[in-house]
């Protein structure tokens, strides 16, 4: 792994909302196979930085680089070439609601590849079963929990069999059961496919279970805090942000009752 | 000076306000639960606003229960207090309370949100819509651009268009909305002609009514209401259907996937339109004639009459101009309704605004190009 190059370079990456700056000038790489994690609380710019990876938001400022090809500045071909490395699984799973599962996976084949119909659905019922729902491939989304719509949009997203998988928040919202499942996906496919991931999410058991590297962002700093394996930054790191984060501690004033005396004993 | 409300049998709270000095003495007994704290609320804050004293004392050791309406009586209490610059303090409180009423003491409430849009003037609002109205028509020349542009795209690569997509589009743009079109087209042929009936039979002119009718459904009305029953029923849909796609990150997931949403989800919506209108028109005409015909028949006209009047006063030109109108309406509508689909921001009612909005827009871009028709249609002398 020392010699390999990063699948994914990120450089001073700005990113934001109007003219509100969520993250601010970041830089860093993925390596091929790892199991990516970016995390941080709520409203500290995760799925922001996710979005401006993929292209579907145009950064402020900064490049995103996949295998050395620039995704930020690309048009046409060249970027439908890159586009085409990685998967999406989105928060609800954005699934077209008026296609079945196997319909869904079958979309992306159907739009890129010539492979004879036949050929299409297998691959597609491949990718399902892969995903263990093998059993509810004719269902649509409407009729699924929300765990199975974030394993069939993952099965969707592996179609085309793509090198790096960009997962947002695939723990929230659901139980911790299939939290779990989730997480034995994940590690499944990263280990038998040598799929590279970018997760974006604030659980920590999962964190614990899958990550081989995260960065962590804060909402009041803009910027990376910490970077590194998640257990050594929880059992280790003297940062405020991480114990913060790691230890559950919450920041919420505590009530200081020297200064507002709410109640004396006796007139 | 004290001050006491009136014993009340059903709200057994009660405060009694005395002034000793410059320390006002309040004491609380009761019930403060809703209706309890109802009842002496306003008396409360009118004794604690009058002033006169610096520092106020709440005697709480009466209180016998107290929720969230007696943690915002005091709370108010305090806030009145300190803006009659004087301290104020709670005594004897039962420790279940207190622990109750230090959940949210020690905080600052602020009277309304200080937010700088609530603070702009009249030039920085004028501005600011105008702004918007720019950008509106800047998207919306954009969204022209780029749908003229895939539709060309589509004309040289045939296979590149879904065309499951618009025969389901067709379907439900089209054919299920057959019966509404032929029931509005009857009955307005048969509106029409029994009022100018009435109005020509004075002048012993009903002979002229299918005249008139053919004209004005074939070259007016057809176009016209198809085009604003299609932007009731499909522009709305269009833009509800992919404004809900929209919240749930699916035109995210497609432009991912490398799929263009206008290609994916644009096209065959205007694509089936395209195809659907005229013959929606041609429907909408027929059921008017027929409307028509009933009317001219009740009034003792023989059949031939009617079809022949009305076929020798059409002309093809007229025929086709309506057509053509119709053609533009469809373009118009099932476009705006895309556009406000993608245009959808966050939340359920964003949905329900573009809807609205589609709809509403439709029908003004379809009065606009009707009357810019009309001035056309003249000049060519159609």
């Amino acid at each position: 792994m020392n010699e390999a190059q990063p699948v994914i370079k990120v450089r001073n990456l700005t990113c934001g909302y109007d003219d509100t700056v969520v993250v601010d000038d970041v830089s860093f790489d993925v390596m091929p196979g790892e199991v990516f994690i970016i995390l941080g609380g709520s409203g500290c710019g995760k799925s922001t930085l996710l979005k401006n990876m993929i292209g579907l938001y145009e950064p402020m400022a900064g490049q995103v680089f996949f295998d050395d090809n620039e995704l930020t500045n690309a048009q046409g071909d060249q970027r439908d070439r890159i586009i085409r490395k990685f998967g999406v699984m989105y928060q609800m799973g954005a699934l077209f609601g008026s296609m079945s599962l196997l319909q869904n996976v079958m979309l992306p084949l159907e739009e890129f590849t010539d492979l004879p119909r036949e050929a299409m659905t297998m691959v597609a019922k491949s990718k399902l079963a892969m995903v263990n729902l093998e059993n509810a491939m004719y269902k649509l989304p409407a009729a699924l929990s929300g765990g199975m719509k974030k394993r069939a949009a993952i099965a969707r997203a592996m179609a085309l069999d793509p090198q790096i998988l960009f997962l947002d928040e695939p723990g929230a919202g659901l139980d911790p059961i299939s939290s779990a499942e989730l997480d034995e996906l994940i590690l499944k496919l990263s280990k038998t496919l040598g799929i590279t991931f970018v997760i974006v999410t604030h659980e920590l058991d999962s964190i614990y279970k899958t990550a081989d590297r995260v960065i962590m962002l804060d909402k009041d700093v803009k910027k990376i805090v910490a970077e590194g394996d998640p257990k050594v930054l929880r059992d280790t790191s003297d940062d405020v942000f991480v114990k913060r984060f790691f230890h559950r501690m919450p920041s919420l004033k505590p009530t200081d009752t020297t200064k507002h005396p709410v109640a004396k004993q006796g007139t | 000076m004290a001050h006491q409300t009136p014993p009340s049998p059903h709200f057994d709270a009660n405060i009694n306000a005395t002034i000793a000095g410059d320390t006002l003495r309040l004491s609380i007994k009761g019930h403060l639960d809703a209706p309890g704290t109802t009842h002496v609320w306003d008396p409360a804050v009118a004794t604690i606003r009058q002033g006169g004293f610096r520092h106020a004392e709440a005697d709480c050791s009466r209180i016998e229960y107290m929720d969230g309406a007696g943690v915002a009586l005091l709370l108010k209490l305090r806030e009145e207090a300190h803006h009659s610059g004087a301290s104020f303090e709670l005594h004897n409180l039962r420790d279940d309370y207190k622990q109750l009423v230090e959940l949210t003491w020690d905080r600052d409430y602020p009277d309304w949100e200080d937010q700088t849009k609530d603070r702009r003037g009249l030039t920085e609002a004028l501005g600011a819509a105008t702004g918007e109205v720019l950008n509106g028509i800047r998207e919306m020349i954009a969204f022209t651009g780029e749908a003229t542009a895939i539709i060309c795209k589509t004309i040289r690569h045939p296979s590149k268009v879904r065309w499951k997509d618009v025969l389901l589009s067709c379907l439900a743009v089209g054919v299920d909305s057959l019966f509404i079109i032929v029931l509005i087209g009857f009955l307005m042929g048969l509106i029409m002609s029994f009022q100018s009936a009435i109005t020509l039979q004075r002048f012993g002119g009903e002979i002229f009514v299918p005249n008139m009718l053919g004209l004005v459904m074939f070259r007016e009305m057809g176009p016209l209401v198809t085009a604003i029953l299609l932007a009731a029923r499909s522009g709305s849909a269009f833009a509800a259907e992919i404004g809900t796609m929209k919240i749930n990150e699916e035109l995210d997931a497609l432009t991912t996937m490398g799929l263009s949403p206008m290609r994916f989800l644009v096209v065959p919506k205007l694509l089936s339109s395209l195809t659907m209108v005229p013959l929606m028109i041609i429907f909408f005409n027929f059921a008017s004639l027929i409307g028509g015909a009933v009317v001219m028949l009740s009034m003792g006209f023989p059949l031939v009459t009617f079809t022949s009047r009305v076929f020798t006063y059409l002309s093809f030109a007229g025929f086709f101009s309506g057509m053509l109108k119709g053609l533009v309406f469809a373009v118009l509508v099932a476009g705006v309704g895309c556009l406000r689909g993608m245009q959808t921001r966050s939340g359920a009612s964003a949905v329900g605004m573009s809807t609205t909005s589609a709809v509403v827009s439709g029908i003004v871009m379809i009065a606009f190009a009707d009357g810019i028709f009309a001035v056309i249609y003249y000049y060519l002398g159609i």
